[in-house]
């Protein structure tokens, strides 16, 4: 784990990135480019030429972030070996009752109730840790949020296959309504707060993001219960295209750093109020809070600037315009608007600290309601995932 | 800088209000909904097209402009800041730095400098040499590009908007205001458009819609203005060959395709591609979208079974076509037709419960003094509570729901028996007939009386057939209370009587007419009958003549396509790549400098290493770290491979 950590210490390893690089990461790789061109060959029938470069330009950023967070390689195989299981034991639909592995694990109904599980309940440990000034339930807490990562994207990878098992015609992404999303949302955001987790080596920040990510929770548990929103529908027309694969993606990795940095913000006012009794708790520094929030609002604008050029893109192709004022893209550039706002405070007058958090915080409601609110309240070209 | 974020925040509340008032509606809606006062107020303030709204468009240039002085006054500074090396710093500013490290070390000063070089270029850094009064200077940088961030994402940003007001409708919002061009708002033929509501085919950017039926073909766009729209006339003709929509096994569309072939005057034969959604045709720079679609004026066979009585007429009608109904009665005006009405079963549990009931159509009964009533009819009987009916929504107001007349369908799923039973029901001789039997069955003897009952029987059904339930037994409650006296409630029954009877002698007619027996009719014709009779009794408010039954149709339908050019397209995709490229800059690569300062020292030479960072300080701080750690190791007097010797430097 702490191959990274050379920090201070006096021998520097002189060598480039890829001599660094040890064996485990080599078969990885070759690995994940074997799975990779397997698919393309395999299901070649079903993918015209952007499906193909997405899938490769997938598995190039995959094999990149791996490389640079190791802890994502183990990932990548254990979701990777879990779907696949669950596939080999998945002829038809019908299995997801009578096997016990895909009823009680990994069905996506079964994978994403795991998840639903797990997320609250990585959020108490951390909570607990933090309280109790112990590192040992923060390990569990950190444990928990993996696993729930996991069982978050394994049960969207074979939901993705039980759409198909559903009717070929059925088949797709499962990024496509708000159900999906909102699993998307949860396991994204956690796995975001688990690469600055492991980069600033702190755990003490677990139970702020947890909390966002239970609420999604709860929210997404409403949906499946109340609404009856976890069936699997066909698409409609608008939606079939493989701008899908790329646009919402990214605009998730945007929600979840956005939905980070809030609760950065959040870290940052309470410590405010008793900086050395948080600091006893653990609690990183002030600064280092405010640089990681600076940290999840410029990736979240980052992604979230490629994710609505990306919307554009494709609204050019599907509506006969790329720029059409419709709620939801109207209510991107507002989000957008507002964190350019925030950067330009930050870089050219310098603010920091108290009233850049509690900007980042509003933030947050701004993302919520581009995010729901927009669905729930106005109607317009996206409305997808209606309630 | 501040202006900046004042014009981000303007901007971001300003589209806050497009989005909580509906954008593009018919003005009359706008009227219905804010009165007269605050309509025109919201008018005048440009609030149904916001973002066409002078006011609008004037923040937006504002931020343009202001971004664009910002980045002329900001591009030199940028520039000089990636090319310069700084190495004419001083010492002492050196000292000066947070981020700094010193050493002794057993090389000559020339060595010394190489080594450092030598290590910031393994670290990524560019180097320049300078030799100083005393010693030599080694300056290096990394991650310049950071500055290009800036002027790529604020020249991105202005490229973005510049290439949005290409494709903006700004010259036409111009001519609207000043009045060059005026707004068509009646729903007339092309032909019939006024000169000054057409645009001549021009290079310029629009978006426009135009419905075109199958087989037909039009070479015009409409676009969207005001109030009302203005034609755009396309250099080129589309002409419609089919329409499809296939569905899943849901009843949810899939797909929405056109075949459209596209003629054009230098064109040497005409291209013919299918549209879909997702998949547009592009010619010379104009874009043709699946947008929606539409009824093309479908024909539609009807028979029209008179409410009361006599025989059925029939008649042909057009969706989107009007027509007086024979007999002078009410024009009909058809106003949508649709195959499929795909609605949740009846014991549904959730909404993906559904069934396809069949063909409907909407059409309008409108009366000479220009009211109307509207219907929507089921082609087929919809089997619902066991039974099998024909639907008919009726409705007075476009803002009220349909209310349904159920009427039973026969052992055949036709309208027969209904129409015979309402047939006899109507007639006068009938119904003395039937009230003959009824009074004969009941035990009714003399003469005199059973002819005025019969009489009367005809005026009990004639006003349950025109007023509903209640008016009979108003009716009855009156004539007997005018009668008895002082004994009312006996002679209401024998009334009720007599009607009930009377009624079921006229079913027991049609019955018989039928071939059944009347005498043993079975299950399924006593609910016909009872639901038949609750139909006529609802027929009072159903406020039409005539009942229209769909027999046949010839479905033709029109696609809805979007055609749009937007020659400013690529500009705007070429900010958006600037502003990418530039955010990512911005973010992820830290402009850094270091200095390495050499001069002859005690043991050889004196190193000071110093930095400084221009964004991303704990970053920096690690880098630093790394690199202070690897010149230690390599000033080393034995090497990287001694690690026992003592440190020959040490940190400040």
């Amino acid at each position: 784990m702490s191959t990274q950590q050379v920090l201070g210490q006096d021998t520097y390893d002189d060598r480039s990135f890829l001599a660094r690089l040890s064996w485990f990461d080599w078969a990885w790789a070759l690995a994940l480019i074997a799975g990779t061109v397997y698919a393309s060959v395999q299901y070649s029938p079903w993918m015209d030429v952007y499906n193909q470069g997405i899938l490769y330009m997938a598995c190039g950023m995959v094999l990149l972030v791996g490389w640079l967070w190791k802890p994502a390689r183990v990932f990548v195989l254990a979701v990777a070996a879990a779907s696949l299981f669950a596939v080999f034991r998945y002829p038809a639909l019908e299995a997801a009752e009578t096997d016990f592995f895909l009823n009680y694990l990994l069905s996506s109904q079964a994978a994403i109730m795991w998840m639903c599980a797990l997320f609250p309940a990585a959020t108490l440990a951390y909570l607990g840790g933090l309280v109790a000034r112990a590192p040992f339930p923060q390990q569990v807490g950190s444990a928990l949020a993996w696993v729930a990562c996991g069982a978050g994207l394994v049960g969207l990878l074979v939901r993705w296959w039980e759409s198909y098992l559903i009717g070929p015609e059925v088949g797709r992404i499962p990024v496509t309504n708000l159900y999906e999303v909102f699993v998307l949302f949860a396991f994204t955001t956690g796995l975001i707060y688990l690469y600055y987790e492991y980069r600033y080596g702190t755990r003490a920040l677990g139970g702020f993001v947890g909390l966002v990510i239970s609420a999604a929770i709860g929210f997404l548990l409403w949906y499946h219960f109340a609404q009856d929103a976890h069936h699997i529908d066909p698409l409609i027309p608008a939606l079939q295209s493989w701008w899908m694969k790329i646009h919402v993606p990214a605009n998730f990795i945007g929600y979840g750093s956005f939905a980070i940095s809030a609760m950065m913000g959040v870290a940052y006012l309470i410590r405010a109020r008793n900086p050395g009794g948080w600091e006893r708790h653990g609690l990183p520094s002030a600064e280092l809070l405010d640089d990681l929030m600076y940290k999840t609002v410029a990736l979240g604008f980052a992604f979230f600037t490629v994710a609505t050029i990306l919307g554009a893109l494709w609204a050019a192709e599907a509506w006969g315009g790329y720029w059409s004022w419709d709620p939801k893209e109207t209510w991107s550039l507002i989000t957008w608007l507002n964190y350019a706002a925030w950067l330009h405070l930050r870089f050219s007058k310098g603010w920091r600290g108290t009233p850049m958090a509690w900007w980042a915080v509003a933030g947050l409601f701004v993302v919520t309601f581009t995010f729901l609110g927009v669905n729930i309240f106005l109607s317009g070209l996206h409305s997808y995932g209606e309630l | 800088m501040n202006l900046a974020i004042t014009l981000l925040v303007a901007l971001a509340v300003a589209s806050v209000i497009g989005t909580v008032l509906q954008q593009g509606q018919p003005y009359p809606d706008y009227l219905l909904k804010f009165g007269p006062f605050w309509f025109e107020v919201y008018k005048a303030l440009g609030l149904y097209d916001v973002y066409s709204a002078p006011w609008f468009l004037f923040i937006l240039s504002f931020l343009v402009v202001s971004t664009s002085v910002c980045l002329v006054r900001h591009t030199p500074f940028m520039w000089k800041e990636m090319t310069r090396f700084r190495e004419h710093q001083q010492e002492r500013s050196l000292r000066a730095l947070s981020h700094r490290s010193e050493w002794d070390v057993a090389m000559d000063p020339g060595a010394a400098a190489d080594t450092a070089e030598a290590a910031l270029r393994r670290h990524g850094f560019r180097v320049r040499r300078k030799p100083r009064k005393r010693g030599e200077l080694v300056a290096a940088m990394s991650g310049a590009a950071n500055r290009l961030g800036y002027v790529f994402t604020h020249l991105g940003i202005v490229v973005i908007c510049v290439g949005g007001l290409i494709d903006g409708n700004v010259l036409l919002q111009w001519q609207y205001w000043t009045g060059d061009l005026t707004v068509e708002t009646r729903d007339i033929p092309v032909s019939q458009v006024d000169e000054s509501s057409r645009l001549p085919p021009r290079p310029g950017a629009f978006r426009g819609n135009v419905t075109i039926p199958e087989g037909g073909s039009a070479g015009v766009a409409f676009l969207r203005m005001g109030e009302g729209y203005v034609v755009q006339e396309l250099p080129f003709r589309l002409k419609v060959e089919d329409f499809r929509i296939e569905h899943y096994d849901t009843g949810q569309p899939q797909s929405f395709e056109s075949d459209v072939v596209l003629q054009a005057p230098g064109l040497e034969e005409p291209i013919e591609q299918t549209i879909r959604v997702n998949e547009p045709l592009e010619y010379n720079g104009y874009a043709i979208y699946q947008a929606n679609f539409g009824d093309g004026g479908s024909r539609l066979d009807l028979r029209l079974w008179p409410l009361d009585g006599g025989e059925p007429a029939t008649m042909e009608a057009r969706v989107n076509g009007e027509a007086p109904l024979p007999d002078s009665g009410p024009r009909l005006e058809v106003t949508d037709f649709s195959v499929f009405n795909i609605h949740p079963r009846p014991d549904a549990v959730n909404n993906r419960d559904v069934r396809n009931v069949g063909p409907s159509f909407t059409f309008r009964l409108r009366r000479e003094t220009g009211e109307a009533v509207e219907y929507r009819n089921y082609m087929q009987p919809v089997a619902m509570d066991g039974g099998r009916y024909y639907l008919s929504g009726m409705r007075r107001s476009p803002a009220d729901e349909f209310r349904y007349l159920h009427i039973p369908a026969d052992p055949d799923g036709e309208l027969d028996r209904f129409m015979a039973l309402l047939e006899q029901l109507r007639g006068e001789e009938s119904v003395a007939a039937a009230a003959d039997r009824a009074m004969q069955d009941i035990g009714v003897e003399q003469e005199q009386v059973r002819r005025q009952v019969a009489r009367e029987a005809h005026g009990m059904i004639d006003t349950l057939l025109e007023s509903g339930f209640d008016a009979v037994l108003e009716q009855q409650r009156q004539r007997a209370e005018a009668r008895a006296g002082e004994a009312p409630e006996r002679l209401m029954d024998f009334y009720r009587l007599v009607l009930e009877r009377t009624l079921w002698e006229a079913y027991a007619r049609v019955l018989t007419r039928e071939g059944s027996d009347p005498a043993e009719p079975t299950e399924e014709d006593l609910v016909f009958y009872r639901d038949a009779i609750t139909a006529m009794t609802a027929l009072a408010d159903y406020g039409a003549p005539v009942f229209l039954e769909l027999t046949n149709f010839d479905h033709r339908q029109a696609t809805g396509l979007q055609i749009a050019r937007a020659p400013g397209q690529n500009v705007v995709y070429t900010g958006a790549l600037m502003l990418t490229v530039g955010v990512f800059l911005l973010f992820y690569v830290a402009h850094r400098r270091m200095w390495c300062w050499v001069r002859p020292g005690a043991n050889g030479a004196h190193v000071l290493l110093a930095g400084s960072s221009h964004r991303d300080p704990i970053g920096f701080a690690r880098v630093f770290e790394r690199l202070q750690a690897d010149l230690a190791q390599r000033f080393r007097p034995h090497g990287p491979a001694d690690s026992t010797g003592a440190r020959p430097g040490e940190r400040q």
